[in-house]
C-alpha cells in the first residue's frame, strides 16, 4: 500500500495546526485569567506583516521576533481599553481585529506600494531531527518541521506545568474563577489579566509570523483568514487546558488538510466544502463538547472599579 | 427635543472625530492631507448624484446590518454574524430572483426580499440554537457561520447559481422587472434606502412601545430579573431576537442584490456586517440614531473609494478609523461611568455599579447560558 498520501496528510495537518496551536495556547492563558480577547485575529495579522517586514530586511528569525512584538503591541491596546478602562471585552476585541486588518492593509500599501503582491520573504527552513525524521508515515509530520512547530510543541507542557504547578499559575486560575477572592488573597486581578493578555498577544503574533515565515512566504491582506476566531473556538474545544488545546488544534489541522488527501485520492468534491469543513466541524465539536461547564467562571466579566 | 439634538449631535461629533483620526493617519503615513480629504469630500458629498449614488447607497446595507446588530445587542446577544446573515439573505434573494420568470414582476421582487429575510433569520437561528441548547458562545459561532456563508455562496455561484456562460463565479443578472425601482433618475439610489429607514422607525416603535419589545429590552438588561420578576421566557425571547437580528441583516443582503449589484457574487459585502457594529454602537443601539450613524460610515466608505482613486490612499485606512471610533466610544463610556452617568453601551440602562455584582448586567457568559436554557 502506498502510504505517501497519508504521510503528506499528516505533515499538512501538523503544519496547519501550528499557528492555531500557538494562538490557542496564548488565548488559553488569557481566558483562564477571565479575559476573552476576540482581538486575537488582529494580533495574528499584525504578526504576519511585522514578520514579513523584518524577514525581508534582517532575516526570518528576526521576522519571528518582530511578529511576536507586533502581537504584543496589539494586546497592549486591548489591555488598556478592556482591562484598564474595563470596557466590554467582546466589543473592544472586535475593534482590535478591525484595527489590525485595517492597519496592516494600509501599511502594506504604504511600505510596498500597490504592486507588492510579488514580494516574498525568506522562510524558516525545516529542521529535521536526525534519525527520527525517517520513521515511516509520521516521521516528516513530527520531526521535519520548522522552528515554530517545535516551539509550539514545547510550549504545551510548559504552559501546562506553569498553569497547574506554580504559584503564578494558581493566581492566574484564581483570577479567572473569582477575581474578588484573588484580590483578597493579595493578587491584583488587573495585573494578572494584563500580563495574561500580553502573553496571548505574543503567541498570536508568533502565530502570524509562523503563517508568513514557515508557510506562505508572503503577505496578503486579511491572510489571517479567521484563524484568531478558530483559535478561540479551539480554546473552548480544549476545555481551557493547554493539552486539550493541542489536541483540538491537531483535529482542526487535520480537517483543513483533508483537501490534500482527497485531491490525492482524486475524488471530485467542490473545494469550497473543504474550506468550510473545519468551521462546520468546529461548530459541531463545540456543541458536542458542551464547553460551558469548563469555562472560567469570571470569563468576560468586567472588573469592578476597585480592582 | 433634547433627544433630537443628541441624535444629530452624536453622529456629527463622531464624523468630526473620524475625520480628525483620518487626517492624523494620513499625515503620519506621508499622504497629502488636504488633497486626500478633498477627494473624500468629493466622493461623499461632492454633488447630489455622488451623495445619492455613493453615500446613500453605501449607507443602506450599513443601516440594515446596524439595526440587526442593535436589536441583538439590546437583547444581550453579541451577534457578530451580520456579515454572514447578510450574505445568506443576498444568496436566497438571488436564487429566487433568477429562478422566477420576468413576468413575476413586483410579486417576484417581494418574494425575493422575503426569501432574504427568511434566509438571514434561519442563518442566525443556527447560532441561537447552538447557544441555548449547547451553550456555544454566539461570538464564536456567528463568526464561524460568517466563514461558512462565504463558502456556501462561493459554491453556489460556481455551481447551481452560476451565470449561463459558466465563465464567471457569479449568478445571472436579475431581470429588470425584478429589481428595486430607482428613486432618483440618473442615480443609483434605489427604493431600498426607504425600506431601511422604515425598518429603523418600525424597530424603534417596536422596542419602545410594544410588549414584546419591552420583554426584549428586559432580557438584555438583566436576564435573571426578567425571568424571575418579569416572568419572561428568556430563552424564547433570546431566540426570537437572534432571528429578528438575522432577518434584518438578510433583508439588507436581499436589498443589496435587487437594488445595487443585480447579481450574486462572493465578495458582495465589503465587510458591511463588521462596520455595522460601529454603526450600532455609535447610535447607542438606538434604531433612529442608527440612520445618522449609517450615513456617517456610508459617507466615509464612499469617500474612501474616491480617496483611493484620486489620492492613492489605501481604503483600508477607513477600517482603522472605524476601529478607532469604536475604541473611543467604549473608552468614553468609562469616562461617562466615572462622571456617574450611563455610557452608550450600558445596555438597557442598568447601572454598571450595580451592587448585585457585574455578572447580572452582563450578556450571558458561557456559565450563565445553562440557566437560560433551564427557564
Amino acid at each position: 500500500m502506498n502510504v505517501a498520501p497519508l504521510a503528506d496528510f499528516l505533515e499538512a495537518s501538523v503544519r496547519n495546526a501550528t499557528p492555531l496551536l500557538l494562538a490557542a495556547l496564548g488565548e488559553t492563558v488569557s481566558e483562564r485569567s477571565g479575559v476573552i480577547n476576540v482581538g486575537l485575529e488582529g494580533a495574528i495579522i499584525a504578526g504576519c506583516l511585522a514578520g514579513l517586514a523584518a524577514a525581508t530586511t534582517v532575516g526570518p528569525e528576526a521576522g519571528l521576533l518582530a511578529a511576536g512584538l507586533a502581537g504584543i503591541a496589539m494586546a497592549v491596546i486591548f489591555a488598556v481599553v478592556a482591562i484598564g478602562l474595563a470596557a466590554d471585552q467582546i466589543i473592544t476585541g472586535t475593534a482590535i481585529t478591525m484595527l489590525g486588518l485595517g492597519i496592516t492593509s494600509t501599511l502594506y500599501r504604504v511600505l510596498y506600494g500597490d504592486a507588492g503582491a510579488a514580494l516574498s520573504a525568506p522562510t524558516l527552513a525545516a529542521l529535521p531531527i536526525p534519525g527520527l525524521e525517517r520513521i515511516p508515515v509520521i516521521g516528516h509530520a513530527l520531526f521535519r518541521q520548522p522552528l515554530p512547530t517545535y516551539l509550539a510543541a514545547l510550549l504545551v507542557p510548559a504552559v501546562w506545568w506553569w498553569m497547574y504547578r506554580t504559584r503564578a499559575g494558581l493566581a492566574l486560575r484564581a483570577t479567572g474563577e473569582n477575581p474578588a477572592a484573588a484580590l483578597s488573597s493579595g493578587v491584583s486581578p488587573r495585573r494578572v489579566q494584563a500580563l495574561a493578555v500580553l502573553f496571548g498577544g505574543l503567541c498570536g503574533g508568533l502565530a502570524g509570523g509562523t503563517l508568513v515565515l514557515a508557510q506562505v512566504g508572503t503577505f496578503a491582506e486579511g491572510m489571517s483568514a479567521g484563524r484568531g476566531f478558530v483559535a478561540i473556538a479551539i480554546v473552548a474545544l480544549g476545555r481551557w487546558n493547554p493539552v486539550g488545546a493541542a489536541l483540538a488544534a491537531l483535529l482542526f489541522g487535520m480537517a483543513s488538510a483533508l483537501q490534500f488527501l482527497f485531491q490525492a485520492l482524486s475524488l471530485d468534491i467542490p473545494y469550497q466544502i473543504f474550506l468550510a469543513l473545519p468551521y462546520i466541524l468546529t461548530l459541531l465539536a463545540l456543541a458536542l463538547a458542551g464547553g460551558r461547564y469548563a469555562a472560567p467562571a469570571a470569563l468576560g466579566v468586567r472588573p469592578q472599579a476597585a480592582m | 427635543m433634547s433627544r433630537v439634538i443628541r441624535a444629530i449631535a452624536e453622529p456629527v461629533s463622531a464624523g468630526v472625530l473620524s475625520l480628525g483620526m483620518l487626517a492624523a493617519l494620513l499625515a503620519v503615513s506621508g499622504y497629502p492631507v488636504g488633497e486626500a480629504l478633498a477627494a473624500l469630500w468629493r466622493g461623499a458629498f461632492g454633488s447630489w448624484s455622488v451623495l445619492a449614488s455613493g453615500t446613500l447607497v453605501r449607507a443602506t446595507p450599513l443601516l440594515f446590518a446596524g439595526l440587526a446588530v442593535s436589536v441583538a445587542f439590546r437583547a444581550g446577544i453579541l451577534n457578530i454574524g451580520a456579515e454572514g446573515q447578510l450574505l445568506m439573505g443576498a444568496t436566497a434573494a438571488a436564487a429566487v430572483a433568477v429562478t422566477l420568470p420576468a413576468s413575476a414582476g413586483v410579486v417576484g421582487l417581494l418574494l425575493a426580499l422575503v426569501a432574504g429575510v427568511l434566509a438571514g433569520g434561519a442563518w442566525a437561528s443556527v447560532a441561537g440554537v447552538l447557544r441555548q441548547r449547547f451553550g456555544v458562545l454566539e461570538v464564536i459561532s456567528t463568526i464561524m457561520l460568517n466563514v461558512v456563508a462565504l463558502h456556501v455562496t462561493g459554491l453556489l455561484v460556481r455551481g447551481p447559481l452560476q451565470e449561463p456562460t459558466r465563465t464567471f463565479p457569479q449568478s445571472a443578472l436579475l431581470d429588470a422587472a425584478l429589481r428595486l425601482p430607482r428613486l432618483l433618475p440618473g442615480t443609483r439610489l434605489h427604493a431600498g434606502v426607504a425600506v431601511a429607514v422604515v425598518c429603523a422607525l418600525g424597530l424603534a416603535w417596536f422596542l419602545r412601545t410594544t410588549a414584546p419589545g419591552f420583554r426584549l429590552r428586559m432580557t438584555g438588561a438583566n436576564p435573571r430579573a426578567a425571568a424571575s420578576a418579569g416572568r419572561i421566557d428568556v430563552a424564547r425571547v433570546s431566540l426570537l431576537a437572534f432571528v429578528a437580528s438575522g432577518a434584518l441583516a438578510g433583508l439588507g443582503g436581499a436589498v443589496e442584490v435587487t437594488g445595487v449589484t443585480f447579481a450574486l457574487y462572493e465578495n458582495l459585502s465589503p465587510g458591511y456586517g463588521y462596520t455595522a457594529i460601529a454603526v450600532a454602537l455609535l447610535a447607542r443601539l438606538n434604531p433612529v440614531s442608527a440612520i445618522g450613524s449609517a450615513l456617517v460610515f456610508g459617507a466615509l466608505e464612499a469617500g474612501a473609494s474616491a480617496m483611493q482613486r484620486d489620492a492613492q490612499v489605501p481604503a483600508g485606512m477607513v477600517g482603522v478609523v472605524e476601529a478607532g471610533v469604536i475604541l473611543v466610544l467604549v473608552a468614553s463610556e468609562w469616562v461617562g461611568r466615572r462622571a456617574g452617568r450611563g455610557g452608550p453601551l450600558n445596555r438597557g440602562g442598568t447601572p454598571r455599579s450595580d451592587p448585585a455584582g457585574p455578572s447580572d448586567t452582563e450578556p450571558p457568559s458561557p456559565t450563565s447560558a445553562p440557566q437560560l436554557s433551564a427557564t
